[in-house]
């Protein structure tokens, strides 16, 4: 744990803030600048900087790499099971289009969908790497 | 920027190296937001300003923080390493005397797909950015595959740095036979 009571205080109230901010790049993607891969990358930012400043072993224990592995998995999983989905309403591979009755309607959800699955792979995948590379100290 | 690069190359202490390739990163996104590519300049400040410094300060902490001093001063490796750049650099500077001017509205960057996206975009997914509905929509196969080189990634750390959630009990396994290929 860090020695400073400043960077202790301060870290604990950013946190929130971060994850936050990464949901809302996430949801908001697709009216703004944003998307799946920069909210993944903000989410793990919040977990190594709680990593950082307090032990990495708590942070491990707050984020087990097992439950990792699953998030990441689950993400891929999510994006290719959105394209199976569609071929099964009769579309082609990822066309989102046939998701609702109105294909731009269906497309948006689509989006929606690949997006949340991106962005669980990307987070869990950045946490993997660093918590590897960490505990190798 | 330059100065940045050449700093970072230059300085003895790698820590201070990998604090100026963050400044670097963080220039390189403020050069795309004055481009109006936001969505890149996200990306390159959250990956190569953020993450990527924070991979570097955990390597340096595993390794070192001092760069080791050559010790033999051969002529070879200086010579491969001030000439492969500058000759690479100087052919991507003449490539560049072919390209269309800056913002050339008959580029063929901007007639080939591009006008119909900014057209059809909005209309056919209902999602105002455009960039997300290219991504995502448009070239959703190629971020499948982004995101699947993303996971391969991870995947590989994992497995070469150790963190397997079941690597004692593979280790007292017996090998199998066909595993050498």
């Amino acid at each position: 744990m860090s020695d400073f009571l400043v960077l202790r205080v301060v870290t604990k109230l950013l946190i929130p803030f971060i994850l936050l901010f990464g949901f809302y790049v996430q949801m908001h993607g697709d009216y703004g600048p944003g998307g799946g891969f920069q909210a993944g990358i903000i989410v793990a930012a919040a977990f190594i900087l709680y990593a950082i400043v307090f032990e990495v072993e708590t942070a491990r224990r707050v984020a087990p790499i097992a439950v990792l592995v699953s998030v990441a998995c689950l993400g891929v999983l999510l994006y290719a099971g959105v394209g199976i989905a569609n071929l099964f309403y009769g579309g082609l591979f990822l066309e989102y289009g046939v998701l609702a009755h109105d294909p731009a309607h269906g497309n948006h959800i689509g989006i929606l969908i690949i997006e949340i699955g991106v962005g669980m792979a990307v987070a869990a995948v950045m946490m993997i790497i660093f918590f590897s590379f960490a505990r190798r100290r | 920027m330059t100065a940045t690069g050449i700093a970072a190359v230059w300085l003895r202490d790698l820590l201070a190296s990998a604090m100026v390739l963050g400044i670097y990163s963080l220039l390189i996104a403020a050069l795309w937001v004055v481009l109006d590519a936001v969505d890149v300049a996200f990306t390159e400040a959250a990956v190569g300003a953020g993450v990527t410094t924070v991979l570097m300060l955990l390597a340096i902490a595993l390794t070192g923080r001092r760069e080791k001093r050559a010790r033999a001063r051969s002529w070879l490796p200086l010579a491969t390493s001030l000439g492969v750049p500058l000759a690479t650099g100087g052919l991507l500077v003449y490539a560049t005397l072919g390209m269309p001017a800056f913002g050339d509205a008959n580029a063929p960057a901007q007639l080939h797909v591009a006008p119909y996206y900014l057209q059809h975009a909005q209309a056919e997914t209902g999602v105002p950015n455009v960039v997300t509905a290219v991504l995502a929509a448009y070239r959703g196969f190629d971020t499948l595959g982004e995101v699947t080189v993303i996971f391969t990634a991870g995947m590989g750390v994992l497995v070469l740095l150790g963190g397997g959630v079941r690597r004692r009990r593979k280790i007292t396994a017996p090998p199998e036979s066909g595993d050498r290929a």
